[in-house]
């Protein structure tokens, strides 16, 4: 896919607000796993570190009205569609200022005023009900977007291919992005899966383009993404996106990783393959002065420090929430 | 008054919603040009096309996904499981995304979506086409469950699903379907969570719903010619359930029978057992019996299906004993 003059990327503002969210992502991501150690956040988590290219470029090329749906590794995805840290950093500490007031948890962040439909916990649940909101857009003709995010693992669960052939035969305005980290949890997905590429050699199946793009550069996410985009919008139907990115941690917060070579490893954690350095280093040769870039990584960090001190405030959750919101009235009463 | 089949009903009842809001669509698989593989949507398709009436693949989860993406983002839909047995193959968008989201998110998202499914035997289509799942949806919090036992109510109880904010389990009797009753001209709108008396007795409580409503009420003028005279009460709504009439009723009676089509471990009946001994104990003046499928899957044969699921004669029986030991 080629970047044509239009394009935005070209753009040193643009470019520096991309790596500002890029940042973000990894700074956050990094202060929740600190958390984690001093036992403010509990239960499980899955980080996006190292993988922040591809929330950050998809974004970048979303309407405010687009919609994202997200897996349970979805931090990442909800914080670069402006979502603030604090309410993150909260759900995931569980506090009642929280995004959902602790009552979803890291692995189920949805914020719908930002057009963040939902972090879904059940591979492959989430791209079916995309389908649904791009159905509904279509039907009410309002031109919007659902984007939907997934690991390699769900291209072998069959609600992936529900949804790609409803996708395909409704012609619906729906993208696709399958992040490649190569593992499916603990296991390197090459050795569960028929096809090298899981998902671009799928899209055939449903009569679509391969796409391939390096997941790890979010100039060539934006652009692969923004052309999807502006397809479906136009009515051209869905795409599927194989991003090719690496997560530098293991699955979650119980997996060290230790399946992985360490000089795999080790070749991803580099300047040349981790995508917040590689950004860093492309600024810097188009003449960005270092100076900049230290001022965007220090308010950045200053924001995270504010949003974890805020969070910390916030108190836990009181009993008025646990009976709440099951129904549409609020309550939770199923009997008379 | 017109008489109407159940299947008929069924048309009806969607296409009255259809008519008042453009926001009610409704999809799955046959439904369409077919008219659905119980002709229960016939009409439908030509009525109001094929961007409202909306054909499917195979695809169970890509259905009721398409369904739950369509509801939170404003439309209400109705998805079509063919077979209530089929939501084996997509509970996972039901009890985990469906019904969980509203409360995960704290009240971010709504889901006014209805998903109907032909339910239960008698028609010997064998155990993966024949259960009755009514329970399977009652124990998933989040989900609200309808299953209407004539045409009136269909039509009545599709409107208040429809209308309704929240996610509805519509379960309609396959075996009901041929079945005709009297049915008011007009809109008919009924409320969730309200079971009807439908024959007032002075000895004996039957609480049933669904196939097992015309059962009991035959049972019930079967032992009135025995000295026996029940209360029949169609349930009609298992969430939010109706438990002031069935106590009102059971108390008044001191006796409560359940006829239930689901098989025995964990049918609804056991909610309603439990809620009686914890609320009405003192009024009863013997043991809540159950009458269920035996915790069996069902058989095809007619002579087998007949012998598992509760019969008129069954009912009979087992109230009789019940009331004369």
């Amino acid at each position: 896919m080629t970047t044509t003059e239009a394009s935005p990327v070209h753009d040193v503002d643009f470019k520096l607000e991309l790596y500002r969210s890029q940042v973000a992502l990894r700074r956050f991501e990094t202060r929740a796993y600190d958390l984690f150690l001093e036992n403010y956040v509990k239960g499980t988590s899955h980080l996006s570190i190292g993988q922040e290219a591809i929330a950050a470029g998809v974004a970048a090329a979303m309407r405010p009205d687009d919609w994202t749906f997200a897996t349970y590794r979805g931090h990442a995805h909800t914080l670069a569609r402006g979502v603030a840290m604090t309410p993150v950093f909260a759900e995931l500490m569980g506090r009642a200022n929280g995004l959902m007031a602790g009552k979803g948890g890291s692995m189920h962040l949805t914020s719908v005023e930002h057009g963040v439909m939902g972090s879904y916990a059940i591979i492959g649940a989430h791209l079916p009900i995309a389908c649904g909101a791009a159905w509904s857009a279509q039907y009410r003709g309002t031109d919007q977007v659902a984007v939907v995010f997934f690991g390699d693992g769900t291209v072998n669960i069959g609600a992936f291919h529900e949804a790609l052939n409803f996708a395909a035969i409704w012609k619906l305005p729906v993208v696709f992005i399958c992040e490649n980290n190569l593992y499916m949890e603990y296991t390197r997905t090459s050795e569960v899966t028929a096809v090298a590429r899981p998902a671009a050699d799928r899209a055939a199946a449903y009569g679509l383009e391969p796409i391939l793009v390096d997941g790890n550069d979010a100039d060539a996410v934006y652009e692969v993404a923004r052309t999807a985009i502006e397809r479906a919008r136009a009515g051209e139907g869905p795409s599927l996106i194989e991003a090719e990115t690496y997560r530098h941690g293991g699955h979650s917060r119980a997996d060290p990783g230790k399946y992985r070579p360490d000089e795999e490893v080790a070749l991803w954690k580099s300047a040349e393959r981790d995508p917040v350095s590689r950004y860093r280093a492309r600024l810097l040769e188009l003449g960005v002065e270092e100076a900049a870039l230290d001022r965007i990584e220090a308010e950045v960090d200053a924001e995270v420090d504010a949003a974890t001190e805020a969070a910390k405030s916030g108190a836990a959750p009181g009993e008025d929430l646990l009976m709440k919101d099951v129904w549409a009235n609020g309550g939770a009463e199923w009997r008379n | 008054m017109a008489e109407l089949t159940y299947r008929e009903a069924i048309a009806r009842g969607i296409a009255q919603e259809m008519r008042r809001d453009e926001s009610v669509l409704f999809l799955g698989e046959d439904v369409g040009a077919a008219g659905g593989v119980f002709k229960g949507t016939v009409g439908l398709f030509e009525e109001f096309g094929p961007v409202r009436v909306r054909d499917t693949p195979i695809s169970e989860q890509a259905i009721l996904g398409a369904a739950m993406g369509a509801a939170m983002t404003g439309l209400r839909p109705i998805a079509e499981i063919m077979f209530a047995d089929f939501f084996a193959v997509c509970w996972d968008i039901v009890a985990n995304e469906i019904a969980k989201s509203r409360y995960m998110t704290n009240g971010q998202m709504s889901f006014p979506l209805v998903i109907r499914s032909g339910n239960g035997g008698g028609l010997r289509f064998g155990a993966q086409h024949s259960q009755s799942v009514e329970n399977w949806a009652m124990m998933i919090p989040g989900l609200k469950v309808v299953v209407p036992s004539s045409p009136r109510d269909v039509i009545g109880l599709m409107a208040a699903a429809v209308r309704d904010d929240d996610p509805v389990v519509f379960l309609e009797s396959k075996a009901l379907y041929p079945t005709k009753g009297e049915v008011p001209e007009g809109e008919i709108v009924d409320a969730l969570g309200t079971a009807t008396v439908l024959r007032q007795g002075s000895d004996a409580t039957i609480a049933t719903l669904g196939l097992m409503v015309p059962r009991a009420l035959a049972a019930a003028e079967e032992l009135a010619a025995g000295g026996i005279d029940c209360t029949v009460i169609d349930v009609r709504s298992l969430i939010p359930l109706d438990t002031q009439t069935i106590l009102r009723e059971t108390s008044a009676t001191g006796r409560l029978f359940t006829v239930e089509e689901n098989p025995r471990v964990l049918g609804w009946g056991a909610e309603v057992a439990s809620i009686v001994a914890e609320e009405a104990f003192f009024d009863l003046d013997g043991p809540v019996v159950r009458i269920t499928t035996p915790h069996i899957p069902l058989p095809a044969a007619d002579t087998l299906e007949d012998m598992a699921l509760p019969s008129v004669e069954r009912i009979v029986t087992t109230i009789h004993k019940a009331m004369n030991s």
